[in-house]
């Protein structure tokens, strides 16, 4: 009985893993709709409750990896990390869309060894989960683990080519272009958890600047059969848009962490979209 | 200043005899006049004025563009996308300098130019209802919009004529034959 893979709702609690994760993880681009043949847009990325006021936690940027509109990979420059926020620039030089995000994978859980509960070691994966559990190990519970945090940037007109999903975690597949969002007009993007339809996914987003209004102004939204929702934006400026699953976290039911039932797949999907006035 | 200018939009700067050869006897032309007020602000910068033809169901076209198009290494293309409506309906799918199209900043006071039919950035206007759109947005200043609906065909003569409040001062519209 070495790895007997246990769907348990515990899981949830083994895998709350600090502070950070009651607050919101963004990157707020400097630009997202640019002009000219070389360009530059600097983001900073931090951890926080107030979108988007960097006053909690810098956010890691180390896993950060920028695809250039061609596929091709580019380079994190110039990057620093605060005390309150990270920073780190982006060169542009090809026309097109960019994507610059972290996606991270891993395994969480537990096993019983010599009548002792110990948790898998953090950065375990599915590849060195086999290795990671010791022999005569039982109640081994795990789960599967997924982040995609990741913005978009064009110079020039926008392009699509880095919308193909990678059918692993949760990742949306854009049908309105993320460079191309502007008030009053209706936007809809597809979720995907490991390439299938998304369906019934609840969406979070909140427009930046709460600091200075008394309403969050958040959106809670949730995807058709077909992983499909729309937005319709109130007012030009900043969005943070998160979706999870299993994590019980924002846009997520509470119920999720109390149900026996609870899902041991945890995904989440994190992106910070700029809607341009008419 | 003005000799650049006139370099870049050869086209309408010469107002339409040559290359007329090929087309019909009847060339028309769109004779647009644009205001850009004079300001007085402690910092000020000529606007980027974009200047495009819109009919429905047909993708915009760009008449011109008055942006600074001779800085070093193209880096007055960096503000384009400040023209925003502009940029996103057919600006981010040209390229810079473009031919006919891109022309120096001009200075406040009645602007005149000159589109003919048949050639240039304008081409063959086919019959319809179209809207020209002069969206002005200046450096550490503000940026309107202002449009100028008229049909296809016109009679020689017609003005359509429309103001803006802030960036833009009066603009009209004169069809000649």
């Amino acid at each position: 009985m070495k790895a007997k893979y246990l769907i348990a709702g515990a899981l949830v609690v083994l895998m709350t893993s600090g502070a950070a994760q009651a607050h919101r993880q963004w990157m707020l681009p400097s630009s997202t709709t640019l002009s000219g043949t070389d360009s530059w847009v600097t983001i900073d990325a931090a951890v926080s409750n107030d979108l988007f006021y960097f006053e909690h936690h810098p956010m890691g940027t180390d896993n950060v990896v920028v695809t250039e509109p061609d596929g091709a990979a580019g380079k994190v420059e110039n990057a620093a990390k605060g005390r309150y926020r990270s920073t780190f620039d982006v060169h542009l030089t090809k026309p097109g869309t960019y994507r610059i995000g972290s996606v991270t994978s891993g395994v969480m859980g537990s096993y019983k060894l010599n009548g002792k509960v110990e948790r898998l070691p953090r950065g375990t994966t599915k590849q060195t989960l086999a290795a990671a559990i010791p022999a005569g190990a039982i109640e081994v519970q795990t789960g599967e683990v997924s982040g995609r945090n990741e913005i978009f940037v064009t110079l020039g007109a926008p392009t699509t080519t880095l919308f193909k999903p990678t059918n692993a975690g949760l990742e949306m597949a854009p049908i309105t272009h993320p460079n191309d969002l502007v008030q009053g007009e209706a936007a809809s993007f597809r979720f995907l958890l490991d390439g299938k339809p998304a369906a019934g996914l609840k969406v979070t987003v909140i427009p930046g600047g709460i600091r200075y209004r008394d309403n969050l102004g958040q959106m809670d939204l949730v995807t058709d059969q077909d992983g499909k929702l729309s937005i319709t934006w109130p007012q030009p400026g900043m969005y943070w848009l998160n979706a999870n699953i299993g994590g019980g976290r924002e846009g997520g039911a509470a119920a999720a962490q109390t149900a026996p039932a609870a899902p041991a797949r945890r995904a989440s999907y994190t992106t910070t979209l700029e809607v341009l006035a008419p | 200043m003005q000799i650049s200018h006139k370099m870049i939009l050869g086209g309408s700067a010469a107002f339409g005899m040559a290359g007329l050869a090929a087309m019909p006897a009847k060339a028309e032309t769109l004779n647009l006049s644009v205001t850009i007020p004079r300001l007085s602000v402690a910092e000020y910068h000529r606007p980027y004025v974009a200047i495009w033809l819109e009919k429905e169901g047909a993708a915009p076209k760009t008449l011109s563009i008055w942006y600074d198009f001779d800085m070093r290494n193209g880096e007055g293309t960096k503000w384009l996308r400040d023209v925003r409506q502009w940029w996103r309906v057919s600006g981010r799918s040209l390229s810079f300098p473009a031919d006919g199209i891109s022309g120096a900043t001009r200075a406040p006071g009645p602007q005149k130019i000159a589109f003919a039919t048949g050639k240039g950035p304008l081409g063959t206007l086919t019959p319809g209802n179209y809207t020209l759109v002069i969206e002005a947005a200046r450096e550490v200043g503000g940026r309107e919009l202002v449009k100028l609906p008229f049909s296809w065909p016109a009679k020689a003569g017609a003005t359509v004529a429309a103001k803006g409040s802030t960036e833009l001062g009066a603009v009209s519209l004169t069809i000649a034959k």
